[in-house]
């Protein structure tokens, strides 16, 4: 008998007013108790609608069945079947609004805690599984992958386990891309990244850190002196945007990558770090998506009063619902229908405070949703030290200006060939936030492994 | 992991080190940097490139020491390794076509300006070359800025270094005198890129000026290094470092660049300490 009720299991959570003051991770995860009964929630309808709502097309109702049977190992491969990172993935994918928005269940009700179940399988087997995997046998066909984030990571692994010879290239020290540069500790600890970085290398995958593509080495030596067979581009959308107003350079603006990178890359909130991080009293983080809730929070964390300042409404806010509710929690104030103006300096040139204008919701624009439009008359200060803007990236310019005959689109992303990632140039094939613009890890998960897919069918054409 | 394969202290502050990176070697160029790590957990720092052996594989930085990880850089010695090292980075100083040019170089700024000077030098350019220090010890590469330029004018503060005065004296002297120069090319503090920039406007000679500002990974990612051009916005690290001297705007560069002047000092007393402690 499935387990009718409406809601579902709520995730054991660090208390806010603890979680302030550390780094470790907000949601604590299942245990193998509450994941059986919430798998019993499951309806195992036959035509699967979660499945289609999953952007890689996890076999959901297989692993839940596995789970309810306990056999929380066979539910793990069966997630690893189609997801490379699943660990990654049941922490940081907006389930709300891919598997788990078709459930069912969430007709009446909450739909089954798909996202919280695929994480438990993933932490229970890397919690007891000690056996490195085997490589597959030697191919002799070698695949160069430009950059080590979700995409790269992706692709990679299923050419190793095809028997390609891959190396990653990182321009950073560290790899892991955005999941270690920019998404938190709290969000996702870096052990779990590096766990699945350290399965790549037990496969056999190479991974060259400190290199950087366009500069130390140029995707035509790759092809050429390297003999790399196919290269995919998985780059990221690496390049901050501002809101070109006056007072964007002051001391105590940042990007929010600026900002994140410092903390989680960089380490700079350890006592003892060499890198620096400004220790604001007031901060306003200026966006309201993922990387605007992951900046407050960090600022939240180094002791900081954080604002969140955004033009649209709560219900227009792009970040997940989840992330939102805990940065609530945490004591992060949020002003809606608010749009900076300009920031204003102290006499030392540090930020004092941010103008901003009220905003009221107009028609629809472009895409879809309301317009903001600002109400005359209505600036104010609010008293800050430092501003950290959210706005979003665009692709990094490095690879397309030094790669000719890539062609791109004027915005910057890398044109491919739907479903397979193929760009205009033989040979190489692109995929993740350099090709969509800052979108999510599952979908550049998805992206590299359709290309991953797509190399492996041009490599064994070309013999 | 990249060896130290020389040490050379070249003033009581700076040294040099020639490191084994023979990727960075293959393709670095004058104007290009380099980013470091010495440690785990270390910071990143951008030094740019001071000259570079392809067939050796070696890459040679100058560097200041002005905070904690140059303090901790300058513990290493020969033979032993820094964690990380990356480039090149940034955009080439163009010197194409260029059939006259006064290199000006202030302090370490000298250690930037003179694989440029020497560039130059090696493909035909006139350089006349103004470098300047504050006092004589802390002079660095005159005999090597003597070989790559026809013309070396040597200023320093106090006067125990060539004439007394600044780099713009000196360049002034040249402008006023009817040299005519392509372009003049500039390195050194903030403050004397500003007033070189400023002169060289009045006589309506295109000036570049190599920036470096705070940066953490040196390509485009942070936004760290953002500085005005031209009323527009550019990262140093993709864009740059070199922009057209007359139109950047000096002033927010400097107040930017006084962002962790506390922290560095701290964090330098610190290292300092903690070597002393060792001891």
């Amino acid at each position: 008998m499935p387990n009718m009720d409406p809601k579902k299991h709520a995730m054991p959570t660090q208390p806010a007013e603890q979680r302030i003051h550390n780094f470790e991770e907000v949601a604590q995860g299942y245990t193998a108790f509450i994941a059986m009964e919430e798998a019993q929630r499951c309806l195992n309808c036959k035509h699967r609608p979660c499945v289609s709502g999953c952007p890689v097309q996890v076999n959901i109702p297989d692993f839940i069945r596995l789970i309810v049977k306990g056999d929380m190992e066979g539910a793990y491969q069966e997630i690893a079947k189609t997801n490379a990172l699943p660990a990654v993935c049941g922490r940081v994918c907006p389930q709300e609004n891919q598997c788990e928005k078709q459930c069912v269940r969430g007709i009446r009700g909450e739909p089954v805690a798909i996202g919280r179940l695929e994480r438990f399988v993933a932490d229970e087997h890397n919690a007891s599984s000690r056996e490195a995997p085997v490589p597959a046998p030697r191919n002799g066909h070698k695949v160069a992958v430009i950059g080590s984030g979700p995409s790269g990571l992706a692709c990679a692994g299923d050419l190793a386990r095809k028997g390609y010879d891959v190396t990653v290239f990182e321009a950073l020290h560290r790899s892991g891309g955005v999941l270690v540069y920019g998404i938190p500790e709290f969000r996702l600890p870096k052990a779990i990244v590096q766990r699945e970085i350290d399965t790549l290398q037990a496969l056999g995958v190479r991974v060259e850190t400190n290199t950087v593509v366009g500069r130390t080495i140029t995707v035509d030596e790759l092809m050429g002196e390297y003999g790399y067979e196919a290269v995919f581009i998985g780059s990221g959308a690496g390049l901050p945007k501002f809101m070109n107003i006056p007072g964007e350079s002051l001391k105590g603006v940042y990007s929010a990558n600026e900002f994140l990178t410092r903390v989680n890359l960089m380490r700079a909130a350890v006592p003892g770090s060499d890198t620096p991080v400004q220790r604001a009293m007031h901060v306003a983080v200026v966006g309201g998506g993922n990387v605007a809730m992951d900046a407050a929070r960090c600022a939240r964390r180094l002791g900081a009063e954080v604002t969140v300042v955004y033009r649209r409404t709560r219900e227009e806010l792009p970040a997940r619902a989840e992330e939102v509710e805990h940065a609530m929690e945490e004591g992060i104030v949020f002003c809606f229908l608010t749009n900076p103006v300009e920031i204003l300096p102290d006499d030392q040139g540090w930020v004092r405070a941010i103008r901003c204008l009220r905003m009221e919701l107009g028609e629809p624009d472009a895409s879809g949703r309301r317009r903001p439009v600002a109400i005359p008359g209505s600036e104010h200060d609010l008293p800050m030290d430092a501003v950290i803007m959210a706005l979003g990236t665009s692709p990094n310019p490095l690879i397309r200006d030094t790669t000719d005959g890539l062609e791109t689109q004027r915005w910057g992303g890398i044109i491919v060939e739907e479903g397979s990632g193929k760009t205009s140039r033989e040979g190489v094939y692109a995929g993740g936030d350099a090709v969509t613009g800052a979108a999510t890890v599952i979908l550049a998960m998805g992206a590299g492994k359709q290309a991953a897919a797509a190399i492996d069918q041009y490599i064994q054409n070309k013999q | 992991m990249n060896r130290i394969v020389e040490k050379t202290p070249l003033n009581p502050t700076v040294t040099r080190m020639v490191i084994d990176a023979p990727q960075v070697a293959r393709k670095a160029e004058p104007g290009q940097f380099i980013i470091l790590r010495v440690s785990e957990d270390g910071e990143r720092i951008p030094l740019t490139v001071a000259d570079y052996d392809r067939e050796k594989g070696t890459v040679t930085i100058i560097y200041q020491i002005v905070g904690a990880t140059t303090e901790k850089l300058n513990h290493l010695n020969a033979g032993e390794t820094l964690h990380d090292f990356v480039g090149p980075l940034g955009r080439p100083t163009e010197t194409e076509g260029l059939k006259k040019v006064a290199v000006v170089g202030g302090g370490v700024g000298c250690a930037i300006a003179y694989p440029v000077a020497k560039k130059l030098h090696e493909q035909g350019c006139e350089v006349h070359s103004v470098i300047g220090f504050r006092s004589k010890d802390l002079v660095i590469l005159e005999d090597e800025f003597a070989a790559a330029s026809d013309r070396l004018l040597r200023m320093s503060d106090d006067g125990s270094f060539g004439e007394k005065g600044l780099v713009t004296d000196a360049l002034r002297g040249l402008l006023e005198a009817g040299e005519q120069y392509d372009e003049v090319i500039t390195i050194g503090p903030l403050i004397m890129m500003k007033f070189v920039c400023k002169l060289t406007k009045e006589f309506g000679v295109k000036t570049v000026a190599s920036m470096n500002p705070i940066m953490i990974d040196g390509t485009g990612m942070c936004g760290c290094c953002r500085l005005t051009v031209g009323g527009k916005m550019r990262f140093a690290c993709v864009d740059g470092p070199d922009f057209d001297g007359h139109q950047i705007d000096f002033d927010e560069a400097i107040a930017r660049a006084g962002t962790y002047r506390d922290f560095e000092r701290k964090a330098r007393e610190e290292a300092c300490n903690l070597f002393r402690e060792v001891r």
